[in-house]
């Protein structure tokens, strides 16, 4: 660190996306060349451009250490804070060597760099009940937390409302009305809390709303945005997973049910069976399913994918009738992996937010030979979720006192 | 070089001319396929959501077939959700011993067993970092010149980067345009090659999903791209099966052929379209169609 700081100042372009909807005019690029060192942030070279060159570029920030998340932007078209980003860094990836900063997205522009958060972003988070409802009588003496639930909140108390994954959500681009991944990470800090008492309601209504958690189009884009490792889709899929598979809960998405279709087709076949994976999804688990009436409007609704994919041959009746299966030893042995699993009293999950990893996974992925699977030893492990369920783990490495609310 | 081959289901299925491509490509590239068709569907990320350990030990039962495989290098599979998925799992399974442990005696009952340390590469990555892009470049038979080729990634195998193990070293997330121009083509970029083709929530909300894939149809379409080329077939089937759907969707004519990455591979290495079963995909690849008997004919 000591030697970056010896390195002197340097020239930085930057190119700035300005915009002032006020004006009526389109928005543009302004560029403006700054002198920092290149350890320096991105936010302190918009700052001096602004206190330099020209005042009226709009940024909003703060704390300048990563705390605050006021400075979310794009940087070369990723997600990042502006104060968290270094120049050098910032520059490496830049097209041309110049450095683009653009407000983030799927959020209206007010001014330049600063979007509205109120419109977009904070609104969706008032909508998951962003508080605890604690099971009553809310006892005398403080209530005790196991650690490994601490821990295991702490993953989505660790935001700071930045917007990044907001920013960068594709379902939202598509479909404004999501209720987005900030918000659903915000949502699992109450469901996976011991003390709240409306585990079941609050995840109804998350699955019944059809812009909830059957809208997440599983794109990780989130989970590379957040600069605090969140995990936001991380923390949607364990929503589903209670909902679904602990609260047993029916949802006019099909969530519940493609989810059921899904693992039902692959116990009995080893493999999956689309052509029944669809119809069974809209009616029903099981064989009857497509004569469902969802499932039969559906069908119309596809007839001219459908049609044009039997003419192609694409899919042949008999293909369509007849699942492909795995040999019938094979299939036993998965339906025994099956029974034994959804036998157990308790789904095990290993949270590795929670675990960590073993101490000698790192070491085997350096020693392991080029190109080996990346999964081996991946530093940052934190995407796996659990539900506050037992844990196959041993005891777990993150920090938590075990009981107070931060 | 002989792979434990793991073709996915949907190539299986509803994509039947990858798998097929893949077969016709694999001895051109002395690519042993060894077909792990005792292997179960690796979930998809829909298995996980019903119960993750359930997820974690099929995958770890089709990685234990794949290390029993005589001789066999890496396991290869043709499917960027497999990718993945699997991925995933085999993160969980590697990174805990006592988990790892308690996943083999579910295991056990059929004498298997996942030793740490698998490496399971698509088909993408291999062609890349196990043949290398000099020796394709030199196996080309017929360059892909003047064919403007737009790479569709899909979601699964560009993130999370840290779990892919994309890193400068590694850029995995820019592979489909180094292959394309290895085989001579035209690389379009466009805005949704690295995006969602909406394929996850096709029936939980079918219009947000076909507005995504008729978004980046329209996209590769406006930056005028030939085909599309794509290493995942569930990311086919919603931009190209459904495509007729996705153009009512954007309100819009799309016509966009989507071609399978062997395919692609396929025709520089001399095969035709009609080996590599393009003519089951529901958009007629008649760009890539015309252009192949052009070039033929003028080689005659």
């Amino acid at each position: 660190m000591a030697e970056t700081r010896e390195r002197p100042p340097e020239p930085f372009t930057l190119r700035l996306r300005r915009y002032d909807p006020s004006s009526g005019e389109a928005p543009y690029w302004d560029e403006h060349t700054v002198e920092l060192e290149p350890h320096r942030s991105v936010l302190e070279a918009i700052l001096q451009a602004r206190d330099r060159f020209d005042g009226s570029i709009g940024i909003r920030c703060s704390c300048r250490q990563a705390i605050c998340g006021s400075c979310g932007v794009r940087i070369n078209g990723e997600p990042a804070l502006a104060c968290h980003t270094h120049l050098d860094e910032a520059k490496g990836s830049a097209r041309g060597g110049v450095i683009e900063v653009e407000p983030m997205g799927n959020m209206p522009v007010l001014k330049d760099l600063i979007v509205d958060m109120d419109a977009v972003h904070w609104k969706k988070i008032r909508r998951v009940t962003p508080w605890l409802l604690p099971k009553q009588p809310v006892p005398e003496r403080e209530y005790l937390v196991p650690r490994e639930a601490m821990v295991d909140v702490t993953q989505t108390m660790a935001c700071i409302q930045c917007g990044a994954c907001v920013s960068d959500c594709l379902s939202m681009e598509v479909d404004p009305g999501f209720i987005g991944p900030a918000a659903l990470a915000k949502s699992y800090r109450f469901v996976g809390d011991p003390r709240d008492d409306e585990q079941y309601t609050r995840l109804n209504d998350l699955a019944q709303d059809p812009q909830g958690i059957f809208d997440c189009t599983h794109c990780f884009k989130c989970v590379e945005a957040c600069p605090k490792d969140v995990n936001p889709m991380g923390q949607i899929m364990r929503q589903r997973r209670i909902a679904t598979s602990d609260h047993h809960i029916k949802d006019p998405n099909n969530g519940k049910r493609h989810e059921a279709a899904f693992t039902s087709l692959v116990r009995d076949n080893g493999l999956l069976w689309e052509a029944e994976l669809l119809p069974r999804s809209y009616g029903g688990n099981s064989w009857w399913g497509k004569f469902a009436p969802a499932a039969g409007k559906e069908l119309l609704s596809s007839l001219p994918a459908i049609v044009k994919a039997l003419l192609r041959r694409k899919v042949t009746p008999g293909a369509a009738l007849k699942p492909h299966r795995i040999p019938p030893a094979d299939r036993k042995s998965v339906q025994s992996i099956y029974d034994t699993i959804e036998g157990r009293e308790k789904r095990v999950e290993l949270n590795l937010y929670i675990v960590g990893e073993d101490e000698d996974v790192a070491s085997a992925a350096k020693e392991a030979t080029d190109g080996a699977t990346a999964t081996v030893g991946a530093p940052s492990a934190a995407d796996t979720a659990t539900g506050p369920e037992e844990t196959a783990a041993p005891e777990p490495a993150g920090e938590s006192d075990g009981g107070g609310e931060q | 070089m002989k792979v434990a081959y793991w073709p996915g289901c949907v190539s299986r299925g509803f994509t039947p001319e990858l798998h097929g491509s893949m077969a016709k490509v694999a001895p051109l590239l002395d690519i042993e396929l060894v077909e792990l068709d005792r292997g179960s569907c690796c979930g998809a990320g829909v298995i996980a959501e019903h119960n993750q350990e359930l997820a974690d030990t099929l995958n770890a039962r089709t990685f234990a077939l794949a290390q029993q495989v005589d001789g066999a290098e890496l396991m290869m599979n043709i499917c960027s959700t497999c990718q993945g998925a699997q991925s995933e799992c085999q993160e969980r399974l590697d990174a805990n011993a006592e988990y790892r442990s308690q996943v083999n005696s579910t295991l056990a009952g059929e004498g298997l067993s996942y030793e740490r340390g698998l490496t399971n590469k698509n088909f993408l990555w291999l062609l890349v970092e196990e043949i290398g892009l000099e020796r394709l470049r030199a196996q080309v038979k017929q360059p892909l010149t003047n064919l403007k080729v737009g790479p569709f990634y899909g979601c699964y195998i560009v993130r999370p980067r840290n779990r892919l193990g994309i890193d400068e070293e590694h850029p995995r997330d820019h592979y489909l345009e180094m292959l394309i121009e290895a085989l001579g083509g035209t690389v379009i970029k466009y805005a949704g090659m690295r995006k969602c083709c909406g394929f996850p929530i096709i029936t939980m909300n079918k219009e947000a999903s076909l507005k995504q894939a008729g978004r980046h149809l329209g996209d590769a379409a406006d930056a005028d791209a030939d085909c599309l080329v794509t290493p995942c077939p569930l990311c086919h089937l919603n931009l190209d099966l459904q495509q007729p759907l996705a153009e009512r969707a954007v309100g819009r004519e799309l016509r966009m052929p989507v071609l399978h990455l062997p395919q692609l591979v396929g025709l520089a290495l001399g095969l035709a379209p009609s080996e590599l079963g393009m003519s089951r995909h529901v958009v007629r690849p008649s760009s890539v169609i015309d252009w192949s008997a052009a070039v033929v004919a003028a080689a005659a």
